[in-house]
């Protein structure tokens, strides 16, 4: 059969109309791309430069090896199967564009049985594509799962663009089977050997189908349809950078540039040290352009999967934030302001635009959307930055303005007096530290534990452990304030600094060589936000050592109650302490413990804590009830956390949800001050 | 327009817990946490929200030493131009009546066509804005929880009045008025904010810059406070009994009688 370059398509040869055709199609692209790469050069710096081992490691396993998709079986899978196939016919594409403008046969590059083999590969692959969109299309048109929906407030569903994309991509698979059984079905017409195509693959189903068609007529079919596949190829390109399907392309690259540093928040500005942050004219994230170039590929790359929010706690409650339309909301603003034709418009405000305040402060900063995302998009540096810019414009909600007056003056968010803060020790006679003692540990205790009269029983709990366990320790008393860990996360940064500073001076003053504390927040803040700290360590790791090490006997628990063990974020996704606590309540003899379907690093956030307990949200329902009830469909009646924050919601939450006779709360630390021997 | 606000720095009641002195004749102030009296700030947002829509500037005076110079700079902070300090020996232990003389000979140095004050300091008896207005020969309207420019030098504002209802009434500028607690909504006011104004200079005027005699400080105080003490504690909470619907009913009955449910 004739050679695609040297056929005739109404008077133009080949060679010349696709040379045309691809040029045209690549100039196209490139200059899409170059616009789409504008607001990206007007962004803020951002520097992910570092770590190009760990970098590639992590293209290799999320890119590569789409390690989250099987976290949702059947589209996961679909997925990979497509994902496999994609990269298969990569070469198969760049030879389909060769053949257009050349007479030298295809696979330059894999002579021999090499070729002959990649040629049965690809045909599978071409297959597999196919019934990938087959089962897509079905999936969206008539299974319709729940997370593709669009609520009404965020316009109007993506069904028509997904199946469009879908369609596009079948037309491809179908031109090339087209395309190559033609040119098999004349081959073998013409007694010429035949060739070796993948039985019951694709092409090998057209071939069979037009095995006694005229040879004329498969002539034409094989021209026809290599032109319909290089128009849609070229189609599908450019149209790529206009939705979701430009995660083709962007997200090799927010996956090698994504962050690698859990539990840790963006700086304000990247390149500018703390001590000139004051010269600044503007905090956070206002309009658009205050973004970094990094969030902003963040929002091209989105795959509109859904996932984020389906995971979202905020969302499933009915507040008024979806991690999904966050980024796609942001992704349109992108695509309106920097048009592939016409002039950029920029600087417009982003609240009260495209975000509301009651958005951005919905947040808990959980954690579990970053947790799923299979391209690894960034949430939570996006919502510090947006309520930096909140905060530095003055629009902070009332029912937080007080608790943050408090801690600028007092150091803890109720206005309690500061020499009050170590009182509960007294009862229990832990020394405080003024570096006289020659004390190894410092309990670093924080607001809620020390003030909180309920709280305050996780903080004798944790020093009763402490002690038990031969450990020479002390709190800071007067001298400690708030870690200041949600202030960080509610984007009042110089706040946070001031505490930070603070805190550092009392624990460096106290002598200590190791600090503990039973409150995660606190626990990430010294970790993560802090610097120059000595090792710290959560009190279920520290009660998992001395157990393991046999400072610690546990008695038995009666029988009839089964326990769960809820992971607060800050423990569990944001440091992936997830065993050590497990390990403490099984080392319990007699303890009966039940998982609860979202568990481990897809915990259900109970409501957030810090300032988080301050806020007034727009909510439907509490996420401590829902996360109630998943304790109670579980089969358990003890939930144990080990989180002062996710104590204060779950008890609420029971007596809401009117279960005060069938659930009960307990910390790890008080369980295991009551068991201890 | 230009606006002044008349602030107060004041114990901040929901984070001190107030106790009495030894003597029994003042509260125990060591360690006390001084804020803006809050019905202040938000007269200074409500100005601050005018000038927005209006235009003009807004200034913020205060009454008293240099630890009050806080509360000029938050307000600052917020988005008023200038602070004043209006600080002599010889204003201090001034009674309403003084601090309201002191207030009218600063007004009457500038071009101000508004004048705001919170409806009343926490720890204080609501009497300056009133005071202030009689001393300047000026309108007053108190209790205001809304406030709109009209055209011809006049403002519409509306009062509250007891029980929840509104009345609207026109004013003539120049004028007083005392703000209410919730007329909006203040914006918050960041440490970064704070530090940027902390070099910003403060005038500061006494009694020969302002040319006040009569009834200032200790020795011109009509009004002297005697005595202060905290209310015994009286007997506890009336606990509702019955089942849920009928402590439900007689709750809605007890809020009814108080004036708590419409």
């Amino acid at each position: 059969m004739q050679s695609i370059a040297g056929a005739v398509y109404a008077f133009l040869p080949g060679r010349i109309l696709f040379l045309i055709l691809h040029v045209l199609g690549l100039v196209c692209f490139a200059y899409i791309v170059a616009r789409r790469l504008a607001p990206l050069r007007r962004a803020q710096r951002d520097f992910r430069f570092d770590r190009p081992w760990t970098r590639l490691v992590r293209v290799l396993r999320f890119w590569l090896g789409q390690w989250r998709h099987p976290r949702y079986r059947t589209a996961g899978i679909l997925h990979i199967l497509m994902f496999a196939g994609f990269i298969i016919l990569f070469s198969r594409a760049m030879d389909l564009l060769w053949l257009g403008v050349s007479d030298s046969a295809a696979n330059a590059g894999l002579p021999g049985l090499a070729g002959r083999i990649y040629d049965v590969v690809r045909d599978y692959a071409t297959s597999i594509v196919f019934l990938c969109m087959a089962a897509f299309a079905v999936r969206r048109l008539l299974f319709k799962p729940v997370r593709y929906a669009v609520p009404a407030r965020y316009g109007k569903a993506h069904t028509a663009d997904a199946v469009f994309l879908v369609a596009l991509i079948a037309a491809l698979m179908a031109a090339d089977s087209l395309f190559e059984g033609a040119q098999a079905a004349g081959g073998a017409q013409q007694g010429r050997p035949v060739e070796f195509l993948a039985a019951l693959s694709l092409p090998w189903m057209v071939k069979q189908t037009l095995l006694a068609a005229p040879l004329a007529m498969l002539a034409r079919l094989h021209l026809g349809a290599y032109f319909a596949h290089e128009v849609t190829f070229f189609f599908l390109l450019c149209y790529r950078p206009f939705g979701i399907q430009f995660h083709v392309e962007t997200s090799l690259f927010s996956i090698y540039f994504a962050k690698l540093d859990r539990g840790t928040v963006k700086p304000v500005r990247w390149g500018v040290p703390d001590e000139q942050l004051e010269q600044l004219p503007s905090f956070g994230v206002k309009t658009f352009e205050d973004f970094t170039w990094k969030h902003m590929l963040d929002f091209y790359s989105c795959a509109d999967c859904g996932r984020c929010s389906d995971q979202c706690p905020a969302n499933a409650v009915g507040r008024p934030l979806s991690p999904r339309f966050l980024t796609i909301k942001a992704r349109d603003y992108s695509f309106r302001h920097y048009p592939v034709w016409g002039a950029s418009r920029n600087g417009a405000p982003l609240i009260g635009g495209i975000y509301s305040a009651d958005e951005i402060w919905s947040c808990t900063t959980c954690g579990a959307c970053e947790a799923e995302c299979p391209l690894l998009v960034e949430y939570i540096d996006k919502i510090v930055d947006l309520r930096r810019g909140l905060v530095d414009a003055g629009n902070v909600p009332q029912s937080l303005q007080k608790p943050l007056k408090a801690l600028e003056s007092r150091g803890n968010p109720y206005g309690k007096m500061e020499k009050k803060r170590g009182e509960w020790a007294k009862t229990c006679g832990v020394p405080v530290l003024n570096g006289n003692h020659d004390a190894s540990t410092v309990y670093f205790v924080d607001s809620i534990t020390s003030y909180d009269d309920r709280m305050q029983a996780i903080g004798r709990a944790t020093a009763q452990i402490l002690s038990r366990a031969g450990e020479t320790f002390g709190i800071l008393g007067a001298a400690e304030k708030d870690s200041g860990h949600e202030v960080r996360r509610f984007g009042e940064e110089t706040l946070f600094m001031a505490l930070r500073e603070h805190n550092t001076e009392a624990i460096k003053a106290s002598g200590a060589r190791r600090i503990v504390t039973a409150d995660p927040h606190a626990y990430n803040a010294l970790k993560h936000d802090y610097k120059d700290m000595p090792p710290v360590e959560h009190i279920s790791q520290f009660t998992a050592r001395a157990v393991r090490a046999g400072r610690l006997k546990l008695d038995a628990v009666p029988d009839g109650q089964v326990y769960t063990y809820h992971d607060p974020c800050y423990l569990g996704r944001h440091n992936q302490v997830f065993d050590e606590p497990r390990e403490v309540l099984d080392a319990i003899p007699g303890l009966h413990r039940v998982e609860m379907s979202r568990s481990r690093d897809r915990s259900f956030c109970c409501g957030g804590g810090g300032l988080a307990l301050f806020y007034e949200p727009k909510e439907e329902q509490r996420m401590g009830v829902k996360r109630v009830q998943m304790a109670a469909e579980a089969g358990a009646n003890v939930i144990v956390t080990a989180c002062p924050y996710c104590m204060a919601n779950v008890e609420d939450a029971i007596k809401v949800a009117g279960m005060e006779d069938k659930m009960a709360a307990i910390d790890l630390a008080e369980l295991v001050e009551k068991q201890m021997r | 327009m230009e606006i002044l606000v008349c602030a107060k720095r004041v114990p901040d009641t929901s984070e001190n817990e107030i106790a009495l002195n030894a003597a029994g004749n003042d509260i125990e102030r060591d360690d006390l946490v001084f804020s803006v009296n809050e019905a202040d700030n938000y007269a200074v947002e409500e100005a601050l929200e005018i000038v927005e829509r209006a235009g003009g500037m807004v200034a913020v005076v205060t009454v008293g030493g240099d630890d009050d110079e806080e509360v000029l700079r938050r307000e600052m902070a917020m988005g008023a131009k200038n602070g004043v300090l209006l600080s002599d020996e010889n204003f201090e232990g001034s009674d309403g009546r003084g601090i309201a003389e002191i207030l009218a000979a600063f007004v009457r140095k500038g071009h101000y066509e508004l004048i705001l004050t919170g409806v009343q300091a926490d720890d204080g008896a609501a009497q300056v804005g009133g005071m202030l207005a009689a001393l300047l020969d000026y309108p007053f309207a108190s209790l205001v929880t809304s406030i709109d420019v009209l055209d011809g030098g006049k403002l519409k504002v509306g009062r509250e009045i007891e029980g929840g209802s509104k009345e609207i009434y026109e004013i003539e500028l120049p004028c007083v008025l005392s703000i209410q607690t919730g007329i909006n909504e203040p914006r918050y006011v960041g440490m970064r904010g704070i530090r940027q104004v902390a070099s910003v200079p403060i005038a500061t005027l006494g009694k020969a810059d302002l040319g006040v005699d009569g009834h200032v400080g200790d020795a011109g105080a009509r009004v002297k406070r005697l005595d202060y003490f905290v209310p015994p504690a009286t007997k506890g909470a009336e606990m509702l009994n019955g089942g849920r619907d009928q402590a439900i009913a007689k709750l809605i009955e007890l809020l009814r009688s108080k004036g708590g449910l419409q």
